[in-house]
């Protein structure tokens, strides 16, 4: 089976899931669906398959490599590391996941139910692409085709605003990726040169460019600047919280989940692999912002009357955290921006659903719209409060070993960051408890009172989130090896270690057991 | 103290791998978060016999605890700390934690404690309870919380402590607001969470910077090698951990929580914010011994803020004339007892971890107790609407005398034994520290017989249509049994078998200090002032009938006290406040900063793109071509760049 194209399969299967979905006659929603479903559900098997025959010892692994235009040295290139691989069995997790939550969903939009679900397949196909290409303009090719899935879904399918919303979303995406594309021309540049004309866009060779420093610099801000974007960082994050309000809940997971994992997923991969001089230089600046994102996306968050803009501002804030990690450059640092990568994205997409449900109910986002939902819906505000405890990094949830080892990670190398960052772990809580103090909480208004509970559909979506967060948070380990042998080689890349602790304590147990 | 930091070594670098009955260690912690997790996930199933499950869950750990501690006598004193491994949490080169458990001669204390009066608590409120149709969500609630509590207890590393840590608070957090309907309630709950995470923070940096110093955040490590690092690494440590217990244990500046958690539940003010969470910080403080040995200045501090606290929460509960709060505020000053002594060194770790024994079954007795009264009295809370309840509620008034007697220190009751040596102790290290917790002890006598007097003597107050009667045995057995210990449980821990000193020494270490008078002499010293407080509560309370409206002329200390010696408004002005100034500021800033400048960018490109509009053509291929024509300058130009 070492042969067999895993990723291609992986990924083809919801493109084709999207086309059949295409074809269906008018008329058959259900069956649209279910279809949907299927695929994805199958593609997540597979990826579960694939990923049970990775070795944790490291290094890219289900490799796929095809000349695509040789001219350009472009190549059809797969591959996944420590790093790839958790965020391809997020994304084939929590696809079947939005697909089961946003059953219905799509009646209201613009275009047909059956283009709903065949753009969240496509877009799955093309989120999996980009976390597996090894091929730097692949990357650049499917980074920026899923805005063509995203922005449809946003503008075609959301509230009153979301012409607004896609556009503004839209825009912005756009002038990162050109900024991007102008980096990799650069690289494209300097590979012709430094390669006699035999130029390639394949990351193992590019990361053998000299690139000198004041070039590094450059190029590195073009990939970091579309990264920032993508991963919302202050101040370029204004986009977020007006696409998260007006898509729909399963279009906010995609977006927020898995799309935005792209720019903290490109920081590790490109701007540290093919820049590591650069990124040195520009860490100072990128941990200010993080810093800057942790607090005022949180304050931000604690500010808000609605939901979705609630949800996606606290978003800003958990990216800060993971941008922190990641430009710490330390092991730990390191390893828990990745794993929150992945139990941000679930824990969000617990949120998003959840509040969508509630959404559903009320035919309103405000949160002052809300009040003693306890009362009459208590799975449903039961699925909210373990949704928010996982939001605030609660110990005991795998949010909390991940922001944990982020925050520690930084604090070995940059004290001042993270004991700032730090302070936002009582924001977090006051920004979650309060929402579902308002909405949750109190008598009941009469609004509320004949919401009915969760249906066995919808409790279905958020359950497989809520198992996975538990069970990786107290048993971690089995992420944590995967993750680490990919950060030790990115480290290694750049060139640094970690801190040396002033007084080692070697453990007597370790490793026991 | 050289003693006390080799003992620490000792004790949790060679503890002794689980064997034999202590290999079921785990279990302590796991059958009570499997009931938990059974109570809460069974639906309609569960009404029958989910309080039943949670009683026997408390119970099944309290059997193994004591079984562990019986075969714990059986050993040599340094032989009894055992080590169970579980698993790998964390698996990293440069961070790696082991989940495992420790079982030494100071958590077996809290795992007693806990599952002790814990399972006395589940029993009663079982009662309690009986009309509530959430209850078997309460015991779910309940049981998370013992186990929670338990794992903080048990835990070897300081990062799986922390998991325990706010596994308590967020079992406080979902109690307190169990009656979530009620606004304060739900109020009350957010900010025992919001203020806990205020203290959250030290521990949490106290982690990192135990990560960054030794590489590890496991006790033998942490304590085996703080020495090395430093007394400013160790003040650090010390001042961080401090936050993080001032938090947990309502000790000032983060004690404003505590009164306001008094919505929840009478069981749970009883187990959780009376016997066991709140005195977690004495544990962490005492836990870290070897962490504060090292930092005199920590000391100092935690000295100070045990003191400042048990004087604010005994002037509190002179004020308060709602039963459950004034108990709070005595709550309060008690840990603020614990935490002075535990300040004190080895001096006075072993009588901090005393007091909060006896306090563990005193005060969980007298808070059972209101919850009788009141269940008694149609749940109202007010004394000035109690009065001559003790021939109606004959045996909640004998078992509330014997907690009453208890706290203030009579002998031969509990508290009498465990109070009076932290009074000596402070003394022998300072005699105006040792002042104000003679002082204390005086306010506490006061204010104790004040509530005794205000419930249960004098004249009738009631409102209308209210019959006092008696609870169900469900709920007065737990009291006898909670009034026993109180009553035996001083002399015992002091004097069985060597006594409770020289049972933690080999943990805490030991240092005797020579106080200033002769012991029998503070004792008679104490007494006075005892009955001063006593006396004076007479001449003020007793001498005439109690007001059934509070009186509106009093004094600025009576006021002051009345509002936590405004403790909830500095946080308004100093915090709340401007928080939301800021919180609307940014929002603001959002809106018309930032994306202001986005949106005015757009309009400044829009009307731009207005003129040049004559260029698009609309036809993709052209544009396609200006693209590739605009890619192709910038590869020429960095061609360009590179060849010259």
């Amino acid at each position: 089976m070492n042969n067999f194209p895993w990723l291609t399969v992986i990924g083809a299967l919801p493109a084709l899931g999207a086309v059949v979905l295409a074809l269906l006659p008018k008329g058959r929603d259900l069956l649209a669906k279910q279809l949907a479903l299927g695929f994805s559900a199958v593609a997540l098997v597979l990826a579960l398959v694939m990923a049970a025959q990775y070795d944790p010892a490291g290094g890219f692994q289900f490799v796929e490599q095809h000349n695509w235009i040789p001219a350009f040295g472009v190549h059809y290139a797969l591959g996944v590391d420590g790093i790839g691989i958790i965020l391809v069995l997020m994304t084939a997790l929590l696809t079947p996941v939005v697909i089961l939550a946003s059953w219905n969903d799509a009646e209201g939009g613009r275009r047909s139910v059956k283009t709903y679900f065949a753009l969240m397949l496509v877009l799955e196909a093309l989120a999996l692409g980009v976390f597996s290409a090894t091929d730097v303009f692949l990357f650049y090719l499917l980074f920026e085709a899923t805005l063509i899935p995203i922005y449809f879904l946003i503008g075609s399918y959301g509230g009153p605003r979301r012409s607004y919303a896609a556009v503004k979303f839209l825009i912005y995406s756009l002038v990162g990726g050109l900024l991007m594309l102008a980096a990799i021309v650069g690289l494209y540049a300097i590979s012709v040169t430094q390669t006699n004309g035999n130029p390639s866009f394949l990351l193992s060779a590019l990361t053998q460019l000299s690139i000198d420093p004041a070039t590094q610099k450059w190029l590195f801000a073009g990939f970091f600047v579309a990264f920032a974007i993508k991963a919302p960082m202050w101040p370029l994050h204004t986009w977020l919280p007006d696409a998260a309000r007006e898509a729909t809940p399963g279009t906010s997971v995609l977006l927020v989940s898995i799309l935005d994992k792209i720019g903290t997923f490109g920081m590790i991969r490109f701007c540290l692999q093919l820049f590591p001089e650069a990124s040195k230089w520009a860490t100072p600046v990128v941990l200010a912002l993080a810093v800057i994102s942790v607090l005022y996306g949180a304050i931000l968050a604690i500010g808000q009357k609605d939901l979705m803009r609630l949800i996606a501002y606290s978003s800003v804030s958990h990216f800060g955290v993971i941008v922190l990690g990641i430009f710490a450059m330390t092991s730990v640092g390191q390893t828990g921006a990745t794993f929150y990568m992945l139990n941000h994205g679930l824990s969000t997409a617990a949120l998003f659903l959840i509040a969508g449900y509630m959404i559903a109910r009320r035919g309103s986002a405000r949160i002052a719209d809300f009040g003693g939902v306890d009362k009459v819906a208590p799975v449903l505000s039961g699925t909210f409060l373990f949704a928010c405890l996982s939001g605030l990094a609660l110990p005991g949830l795998a949010t909390f070993v991940s922001e944990f080892l982020a925050l520690s990670g930084t604090f070995t190398r940059y004290r001042v960051p993270a004991i700032i960052a730090t302070t936002a772990i009582i924001l977090a809580a006051l920004y979650m408890l309060l929402v579902y103090q308002r909405t949750m909480t109190g008598p009941v208004t009469p609004a509320v009172e004949k919401m009915h509970d969760l249906r066995p559909r919808e409790l279905a979506a958020v359950v497989p989130l809520v198992l996975v967060i538990i069970v990786l948070g107290l048993f971690p380990k089995p992420v944590i090896n995967v993750i680490a042998p990919a950060v030790d080689s990115t480290m290694t890349r750049v060139g640094v270690t970690d801190p040396k602790p002033p007084v080692p304590v070697t453990a007597p147990s370790e490793g026991a057991k | 103290m050289t003693t006390s930091v080799s003992a620490m070594v000792l004790a949790s670098e060679q503890a002794g791998q689980a064997s034999g009955v202590f290999s079921l260690m785990w279990l302590i912690v796991a059958i009570p978060a499997l009931s938990a997790a059974v109570i809460l996930l069974s639906g309609r199933a569960g009404k029958s016999w989910g309080h039943l499950l949670g009683c026997a869950a408390p119970i099944a750990s309290f059997v193994l605890g004591a079984t562990m501690f019986f075969a714990m006598l059986g050993r040599g004193p340094e032989e009894r700390a055992v080590e169970q491994q579980l698993y790998t949490f964390i698996p990293l080169p440069s961070y790696h934690v082991t989940a495992g458990l420790l079982l030494d001669q100071l958590s077996v204390c809290f795992v007693l404690l806990i599952t002790g009066v814990g399972s006395i608590i589940h029993v009663y409120s079982v009662g309690y309870m009986a009309h509530d149709e959430r209850r078997k969500r309460f015991f779910g609630y309940l049981n998370l919380f013992v186990a929670a509590m338990l794992l903080l207890v048990l835990a070897n590393d300081f990062l799986v402590v922390f998991i325990g840590w706010e596994g308590v608070g967020l079992a406080s957090y979902l109690l307190i607001g169990f009656w979530q309907h009620k606004p304060s309630a739900a109020t009350a709950a957010k900010k025992a969470f919001v203020v806990n995470r205020v203290g959250d923070v030290g521990l949490s940096l106290a982690v990192m910077l135990m990560l960054a110093t030794f590489g590890t955040s496991s006790f033998a490590g942490v304590f085996g090698h703080v020495g090395a690092a430093g007394t400013g690494i160790a003040t650090a440590l010390g001042f961080l951990l401090l936050l993080g217990a001032c938090g947990k244990s309502a000790q000032f500046p983060l004690q404003s929580w505590l009164l306001d958690a008094m919505e929840g539940p009478t069981p749970v003010s009883a187990l959780i914010h009376a016997a066991t969470m709140v005195t977690a910080g004495v544990y962490l403080v005492t836990r870290s011994n070897a962490i504060y040995d090292q930092a005199p200045a920590a000391q100092t501090a935690v000295v100070l803020v045990g003191t400042i606290t048990l004087l604010m929460g005994a002037v509190i509960g002179c004020a308060k004339d709602d039963i459950k709060k004034a108990l709070a505020g005595s709550t309060m000053s008690q840990i603020g007892y614990m935490m002075l002594a535990a300040g004190l060194g080895p001096a006075g770790y072993a009588f901090a971890i005393f007091h909060l024994l006896t306090h563990g079954f005193f005060k969980a007795d007298m808070f059972l107790g209101a919850g009788s009264v009141m269940h008694g009295m149609n749940d109202e809370v007010n004394m000035r609407r109690y009065g001559a309840l003790r021939k109606y509620l004959p045996i909640t008034f004998g078992t509330f005398a014997v907690g009453y007697l208890a706290i203030i220190g009579i002998p031969p009751f509990a508290g009498f034994f465990s109070k009076d040596k932290i009074i000596e102790a402070a003394f022998s290290s300072n005699v105006w520290i040792g002042l104000c917790a003679l002082i204390g002890a005086g306010i506490t006598a006061f204010y104790m017989t004040r509530l005794m007097y205000m419930t249960f003597l004098g004249h009738k107050r009631w409102a209308k249509d209210t019959h006092p009667h008696e609870s169900p045995p469900v709920m007065t057995v737990p009291l006898i049994l909670l009034s026993v210990l109180s009553i035996v449980g001083g002399a015992g821990l002091a004097y069985a078998g060597g006594g409770i000193v020289s049972w933690l020494e080999p943990v805490v270490g030991e240092k005797h200090l020579e106080p200033p008078l002769s012991v029998a002499a503070m004792t008679a010293l104490t007494l006075a002032v005892v009955a001063l407080g006593v006396a004076a509560a007479w001449w003020f309370v007793a001498r005439r009938e109690v007001p059934v409206e509070a009186p509106v002329k009093v004094s600025p200390i009576t006021t002051a006290a009345r509002k936590d010696l405004y403790g909830d408004a500095f946080n308004e002005v100093v915090l709340m406040r401007p928080g939301q100034e800021v919180t609307r500021g940014l929002v603001a800033f959002d809106n018309r900063g930032v994306d202001g400048v986005v949106n005015g960018l757009a309009a400044f490109v829009g009307g731009l793109s207005g003129m040049v509009r004559r260029v698009q053509t609309g036809f993709v291929r052209s544009y396609a071509l200006v693209m590739f024509g605009g890619a192709a300058l910038v590869v020429v130009a960095m061609l360009l760049v590179r060849l010259s």
